[in-house]
């Protein structure tokens, strides 16, 4: 039998397709917020796994770029690592896991601790855009609420979180507005991770695969939480430091450590502890490993 | 074979796959940055006067599903039509409302943009991207850009730009979310304005 690879166009898709994405990926840009329906193609993963995310990566990918993809905050996970492995076998570009080397950061459910700089793009995959979706099914309808920037829903639905728990409940995919006019859903990320959207000096592309929609947020553009006067927009705050390398200002993963209740809060981003910790920063679990 | 159809073939990319990724790259950037200047290259050349950024520009983002509006001007450049054909598949709009794109050489035309589709409330996205030539990109007037893209201002200082200009894309702003984005292009550079590019004299 033949050892030869079979030979793929540069990041996979066709040129036809690239095409189509970069129209919408434009449009998307100018009318910051609004979800552009696009044509999703079959992509050789399941829906979920992001192919929204790696169609936009494929669509804007060239030789020169560095890839670094995550999911939920780690570059070591199944999902990143099969889209990391995707883009270097289809499109045999150089990847990283640190943030600032990074051109193209593709991501699931986070933005990175490190601030994204000028000139850097992410890519988010996006489950459901449409950030009016549980409050009304049908999409002629909220097209129309879109439209008519008749958001009084959103407000009703946060208002009932208000009025059931005394505070708005929601913590991840927090709505957004963008740019004062369009609501926007942020993807599933932490609402931690919302105000690094505000103004950020870097591309933000979000691709929604099975859903069919590209929306974008450009470099410096005012991004939102919505949020009343009374009850003001509140990032989650932690009451420990990451247990390894001991950041007080991070978004922290819980880990179970055993099976007698051990358990230990570590740094969900691990590029930024790992960088952290070589610069010699440590947390409680390498202090008392250092005692032991 | 006639002139044109031996102009019509030739000028195309070299290497479509990694002429138009960074052609796409350049132009991605220039509208998430308006009023950035950005070099497209010489990667494809159609008949003169249409300049290499907008060949370029239309080789990357048109085909079949993207018809093209072309000025008085470009409308009779022997050859363009029978290039941008063979090149891209684009037809030709029959009407500027019908246009995905268009390209002006006369840059008196960008102060009728409502002629063109400005997309609808549920779908702003259908509207056209209009590639203006002009004589250059830089030593004209300077004039201050804001909005989306932009940390505080950015300047442009492009010649050519008829008077009047300023209050045709003001009237374009104002129908938010609706609107043309616009490609400021001489030679192999090109500049962006997208409809949130709000623009006012020095």
């Amino acid at each position: 039998m033949s050892a030869t690879t079979p030979t793929y166009a540069f990041a996979y898709l066709d040129e036809q397709t690239k095409r189509m994405i970069r129209r919408a990926i434009l449009k998307a840009i100018t009318i910051p917020g609004y979800q552009v329906p696009f044509a999703s193609r079959e992509m050789p993963m399941p829906y979920g796994w992001g192919t929204g995310g790696v169609q936009v990566t494929a669509s804007i990918i060239g030789p020169n770029d560095v890839l670094k993809v995550i999911d939920q905050g780690a570059d070591d996970t199944t999902n990143a690592v099969s889209i990391r492995a995707f883009f270097e076998r289809t499109a045999g570009v150089a990847t990283t896991t640190r943030t600032t080397e990074a051109t193209i950061v593709q991501t699931r459910h986070r933005v990175p601790e490190t601030p994204l700089a000028e000139g850097q793009t992410i890519v988010f995959q996006v489950p459901i855009p449409e950030p009016l979706r549980f409050l009304e099914p049908r999409e002629t309808e909220t097209r129309v609420m879109h439209a008519l920037e008749e958001y009084g829903l959103m407000h009703v639905k946060l208002y009932e979180d208000i009025a059931r728990h005394g505070h708005i409940a929601t913590t991840y995919a927090y709505p957004v507005k963008v740019e004062g006019r369009y609501v926007m859903d942020p993807s599933p990320i932490p609402k931690f991770d919302n105000p690094k959207m505000h103004r950020s000096p870097a591309l933000q592309l979000f691709g929604a695969g099975r859903e069919k929609r590209i929306y974008a947020v450009p470099p410096y553009t005012e991004v939102v939480s919505l949020d009343f006067e009374d009850h003001p927009f509140r990032i989650q705050s932690f009451d420990r430091p990451c247990a390894l390398c001991g950041a007080d200002d991070v978004y922290l993963d819980e880990v179970v450590t055993d099976d007698r209740g051990g358990r230990m809060f570590v740094c969900s981003d691990t590029d930024h502890c790992e960088d952290r910790r070589a610069k010699g920063f440590t947390g409680e679990q390498v202090h008392q490993e250092a005692a032991e | 074979m006639t002139h044109s159809e031996a102009v019509a073939t030739e000028g195309g990319f070299a290497d479509p796959v990694f002429d138009s990724q960074a052609v796409f790259a350049a132009i991605m950037d220039a509208f998430a940055r308006p009023g950035k200047i950005v070099d497209l290259g010489a990667r494809a050349t159609a008949p003169a006067p249409m300049p290499a950024a907008a060949a370029a520009f239309i080789a990357t983002l048109a085909d079949f599903d993207t018809p093209i509006w072309l000025d008085e001007g470009l409308g009779q450049v022997p050859g363009l039509v029978p290039w941008i054909s063979f090149h891209t598949g684009a037809p030709l709009a029959g009407k500027p409302d019908a246009a995905r794109f268009a390209v002006l050489s006369d840059a008196r035309e960008l102060l009728d943009l409502g002629r063109f589709a400005l997309g609808t409330p549920e779908y702003p996205d259908r509207s056209a991207t209009i590639i203006a030539v002009l004589e250059g990109l830089d030593g004209g007037e300077r004039l201050v850009l804001s909005g989306p893209g932009i940390e505080h201002e950015a300047f442009m200082e492009p010649r050519g730009l008829p008077s009047g200009f300023l209050a045709a894309v003001a009237r374009n702003n104002a129908l938010f979310p609706l609107g043309v984005d616009i490609l400021l292009v001489a030679g192999a550079k090109a500049l962006a304005l997208a409809r949130t590019t709000r623009i006012r004299s020095a």
